[in-house]
């Protein structure tokens, strides 16, 4: 994408230079990550900051003169004055403040140049920090085209900094951008590095600054002759109140059958080739120990990473879509009240309907919601709500237990359980988020302050390259911890191996055979026999893992039927007070190690996997011991 | 920009009394004559929620205008400020203090 900055004449001169280090500030929706990846193509690293969830978006370009320049994308802000752990990593960022990082040498100011009243403010508040800026005019083609006429020249000497009109999407003024950067960089010298004396502003000062913005504005901008009316038409439809809240729900209904059902080819794509290699492979080696941890471990490890993907991509292609549009912000309002019953944001919505699919790209999609609060709470209610991988334990159980009967002359009763175990995860979900708002972050009513910003044409580039961004990172930093996660999990069910002349299956034998014995007094008054508690083990690999590990416990063979079989010999083995018990708990337990392993990545601490883990538990184990007495007592034993 | 706030009405003899942005109903307008720190029982530092108001640009004189209200409750609300357009909830809005524009004869609001 870069490629007009890599010509690089003379190189050789300045590349012994020091790497210029250049910090992006900007307010939401100004197109900020565009400029981002204008600057810097594809040369960008993703990690996250020490001990902070935020992510930390660095990238490198070489400008005209052969300097190599360091980019970090901050962000977005309304305020140097910080509300959120994202925005106190800009504004400890900008003010060099931040722990192991280099102070930037200039701040580039991003502004949409349609909409500069805010951003000018920030744009005071950074001169203020005394580090050297340049502000860029971004979607400057937009402006000209409704007709507003900006005097840059006057802009940048009330602002006393280079301002700069620029097209990010198209890479227009992008190069006079660098250029202005380093000029600022070698007039200051050194003068802006170390922290700045700063300090947070009173409401007076805000209003204050806020005057001078004003007073900059008029000087300098003259408004639009052609002013956008898309934006205004377009939410006289989309905030209708009738015909707003049907184009929303049709918008998610999409975006759900897109994730649920489009991703399926693909994903049974993935999982017979994984099942394929994993035969090939398995000829090529001997039996044993190796070939086990290969084949079962390593491949089918892989395998349970990348199947992740397709439901991720589609997801995100979503999400990113409707953000770069505008679309995002208006469905929030739609849906703020709703969500806010019980106390979540009005952008939970996206992660929680897609964890009905998977938690897995649901838990990464509360990247929507910028409260630190809002977010763990949405993380931690989200794998409540029911994925597909519940769908083969459900229709197992089900199907074994309970009677093919029509209730109320139409009604199906198996459907009718169905749709129980929906609900309840459902209910529960929003029950577990309003009891986490109420007692652990008591009183803490976040305002909902957000702009809706006008309406854009999306830029295909930028929403290919953010896409494949969010699948790069989960395979880089989530696939790595759910494939250890999988190799542990085999390591579990295999070994010890099983030893010679013995009867029933191996795994009985193995580590979680023993696990599974051990526990097994603490789940039997929830029903379950030790077959079961075994069961569990290799069941936290994922969901429908269990219906497997079921049948490889009751040593049913897998092949032809098998579903059916072992439909059978659970209703041989199990009483129906124990199977309504397995399906309560399987609305509940986290039997689900990558979904564990996507809330470190995303949290980046152990703390909040842990505490999801024991709250799951005993949410499972209580509604499996009530479902077990109360089915028991209605004579289900 | 129009500064109603700043000057005297033209017209009227007596200014319309102020009224929060809370009350406003769809197509309520004015300018913004006081901004006032009244947050919503608890959580928010006193002057947190003025100043998070003022840096989204709710500022004395600033125009606005209540253009769509959320279908459950009539909340929240979707104000056109100035010329950017910003949703919020009404109990956050309840220190937003209007001079509402003089209602003029003609079509229904």
């Amino acid at each position: 994408m870069s490629d007009t900055l890599d010509v690089a004449p003379a190189r050789a001169g300045a590349a012994a230079a020091r790497p210029l280090r250049v910090a992006l500030v900007g307010n939401p929706n100004s197109g900020k990550t565009a400029m981002f990846n204008a600057l810097t193509g594809s040369r960008q690293k993703v990690a996250n900051y020490a001990g902070v969830t935020v992510e930390r978006k660095e990238g490198q370009l070489v400008a005209a003169s052969g300097r190599t320049v360091v980019v970090l994308d901050l962000p977005g802000t309304y305020s140097l004055r910080a509300r959120s752990p994202d925005e106190v990593v800009t504004r400890d960022a900008v003010l060099g403040r931040l722990a192991g990082e280099t102070p930037p040498d200039v701040v580039i100011c991003v502004a949409d140049a349609t909409n500069l009243r805010l951003v000018l403010r920030l744009a005071l508040e950074l001169k203020a920090v005394g580090r050297p800026c340049v502000l860029a005019l971004n979607m400057i083609d937009i402006a000209q085209r409704q007709g507003l006429e900006i005097d840059t020249d006057r802009l940048s000497r009330e602002l006393s900094m280079p301002v700069v009109g620029t097209v990010a999407t198209r890479r227009r003024g992008v190069e006079t951008l660098v250029a202005e950067v380093e000029a600022q960089a070698a007039e200051a010298a050194g003068a802006g590095a170390g922290p700045s004396a700063w300090r947070e502003p009173s409401a007076t000062e805000i209003r204050a600054l806020h005057r001078e913005a004003e007073r900059i504005l008029k000087a300098a901008v003259r408004p639009p002759k052609r002013p956008d009316t898309w934006t205004g038409r377009l939410d006289g439809v989309l905030l209708h109140p009738v015909a707003g809240v049907l184009i929303l729900l049709a918008v998610l209904f999409l975006m759900f059958q897109a994730v649920f059902t489009g991703a399926k080819p693909i994903m049974d794509l993935i999982t017979a080739g994984f099942d394929q290699l994993s035969l090939i492979v398995g000829h090529l080696l001997p039996d044993g120990m190796l070939k086990s941890l290969i084949c079962d471990g390593v491949i089918a490890g892989v395998g349970s990473v990348v199947v992740f993907l397709p439901q991720i991509m589609i997801l995100f292609l979503f999400i990113i879509l409707l953000e770069d549009v505008g679309y995002m912000a208006r469905a929030a309002f739609l849906l703020d009240r709703i969500m806010g019953g019980a106390g979540l944001h009005g952008r939970a919505f996206i992660p929680l309907l897609s964890s009905f699919a998977c938690a897995i790209p649901g838990i990464m999609a509360t990247r929507v919601i910028d409260n630190r609060r809002d977010r763990l709470t949405t993380i931690l209610v989200a794998p409540l709500m029911t994925c597909s991988a519940r769908i083969p334990v459900y229709t197992l159980i089900i199907s074994a237990f309970i009677p093919q009967r029509t209730v109320w002359g139409v009604l199906s009763l198996q459907g009718l359980v169905f749709f129980g175990l929906y609900a309840a995860g459902l209910v529960s979900a929003l029950l577990v988020a309003w009891v986490v708002r109420k007692i652990f972050w008591r009183g803490a009513a976040e305002p909902f302050l957000m702009e809706l910003p006008t309406y854009k044409v999306p830029d295909p580039m930028n929403v290919a390259r953010n896409v494949l961004q969010r699948g790069q990172i989960f395979l880089q930093r989530a696939g790595t911890i759910i494939l250890s996660m999988m190799i542990l999990i085999w390591f579990l069910s295999t070994v010890p191996g099983k030893p010679a002349g013995a009867v029933g299956p191996a795994i009985n034998y193995s580590l979680a055979g023993m696990i599974g014995h051990a526990i097994e007094p603490v789940l039997a008054p929830v029903g379950f026999s030790w077959q079961m508690s075994v069961a569990l083990i290799p069941g936290m690999a994922a969901r429908e893992v269990a219906v497997g590990a079921l049948a490889t416990v009751y040593s049913v063979a897998g092949e032809g039927g098998g579903e059916a079989v072992l439909g059978s010999s659970l209703a041989a083995h199990w009483s129906l007070a124990s199977a309504l018990a397995f399906l309560a708990w399987y609305v509940f337990a986290p039997q689900c190690a990558s979904t564990l392993g996507v809330v470190k990545r995303e949290t980046n601490s152990w703390r909040w996997p842990i505490i999801m883990f024991a709250y799951m538990t005993a949410l499972a184990y209580a509604a499996a011991f009530v479902t077990y007495h109360v089915a028991l007592a209605l004579g289900g034993g | 920009m129009r500064r109603l706030a700043d000057i005297d009405p033209p017209h009227e003899t007596a200014l319309e009394p102020l009224a929060s942005l809370a009350d406003g109903r769809r197509g309520f307008s004015g300018v913004i004559a006081e901004l006032q720190d009244r947050p919503a029982a608890g959580g928010l530092a006193a002057g947190e929620l003025e100043r998070r108001l003022l840096e989204m640009g709710f500022v004395e004189g600033a125009r606005v205008e209540i253009l769509h209200e959320g279908f459950i409750g009539r909340d929240p609300i979707c104000v056109r400020l100035d010329d950017m357009r910003v949703a919020l909830r009404r109990r956050d809005a309840r220190g937003v203090l209007v001079r509402p524009d003089p209602v003029r004869p003609g079509p229904a609001r």
